[in-house]
């Protein structure tokens, strides 16, 4: 199945894009998507533990299960105000 | 106008204030139609107060000198933790009224990036729920900003956004009432 990845601010400078799409095998979680991404694109790697994570413009935990179409958001600590 | 977003237009505070004060039904009495009509700098009627932040562009911060900044959004999201940040203030201080906007894009130095309007019948509350709000804005509105300063640029990084961070909801709120 397919979804969509967006990534934001220095992740999305890390990884040249702000949203690719990538196939992920049937009852991938969050993590697993990360996964992929990290041994693609290492650099992103140093996010893993300051990283917030969203599915489809919800916070949602590494543990959530993805489903084909939905949107997986990665993103840096905030820095807002 | 929307009570919160996410927007690159400039921000106005008297709009948002005037917005927020229209959410809530002015008190009413039986003698109502004795009531002179209200010249249009007046507010609501039931509340005793307003509060109101502004959060502008500074031009130094951490020894730089700021040219400019950029604010990046994860827009829908965004507008998600801001409605999430006045549930919250709601359950905290039922009777205030609060409406937040916080601007993207490019801004550059003394330009407001967050507006925050809270009105109540006392001015305590008012207070503390605009502090909370902007403090909560701080740890779980995916927004970030980009600072362009003298001799390079860089993003910058604040809190790990969780909104079910129980810690950082308390932190939030002992600020708020200090």
């Amino acid at each position: 199945m397919r979804v969509t990845v967006r990534l934001f601010a220095r992740l999305r400078d890390l990884a040249g894009t702000g949203e690719l799409t990538r196939e992920v095998p049937d009852s991938a979680t969050v993590h697993t998507l990360w996964r992929s991404l990290t041994a693609e694109m290492p650099s992103l790697a140093q996010y893993e533990r300051t990283m917030s994570v969203a599915v489809n413009a919800e916070y949602a935990r590494m543990t959530a299960v993805v489903h084909d179409g939905d949107e997986v958001a990665f993103m840096p600590p905030v820095s807002g105000g | 106008m929307a009570q919160v977003a996410v927007t690159s237009e400039p921000l106005d505070v008297h709009a948002l204030t005037r917005e927020v004060v229209r959410l809530k039904p002015r008190t009413t009495y039986k003698d109502e139609e004795s009531v002179r009509p209200k010249p249009d700098t007046t507010y609501g009627g039931a509340d005793g107060a307003i509060a109101t932040f502004t959060g502008l562009v500074r031009d130094h911060n951490q020894g730089r000198q700021v040219r400019f900044l950029e604010y990046e959004a994860y827009v829908p999201l965004a507008v998600r933790a801001l409605s999430l940040i006045v549930e919250e203030a709601q359950i905290s201080w039922p009777t205030v009224r609060l409406g937040i906007h916080h601007r993207i894009g490019r801004l550059d130095i003394g330009e407001a990036s967050v507006i925050i309007a809270a009105t109540s019948p006392h001015r305590g509350d008012a207070f503390a729920a605009c502090r909370y709000a902007i403090e909560r804005v701080k740890q779980i509105v995916p927004i970030w900003k980009r600072e362009h300063f003298e001799g390079g640029e860089v993003w910058l990084e604040g809190a790990t956004a969780d909104p079910e961070d129980e810690a950082a909801k308390q932190v939030a709120h002992r600020i708020a009432c200090a």
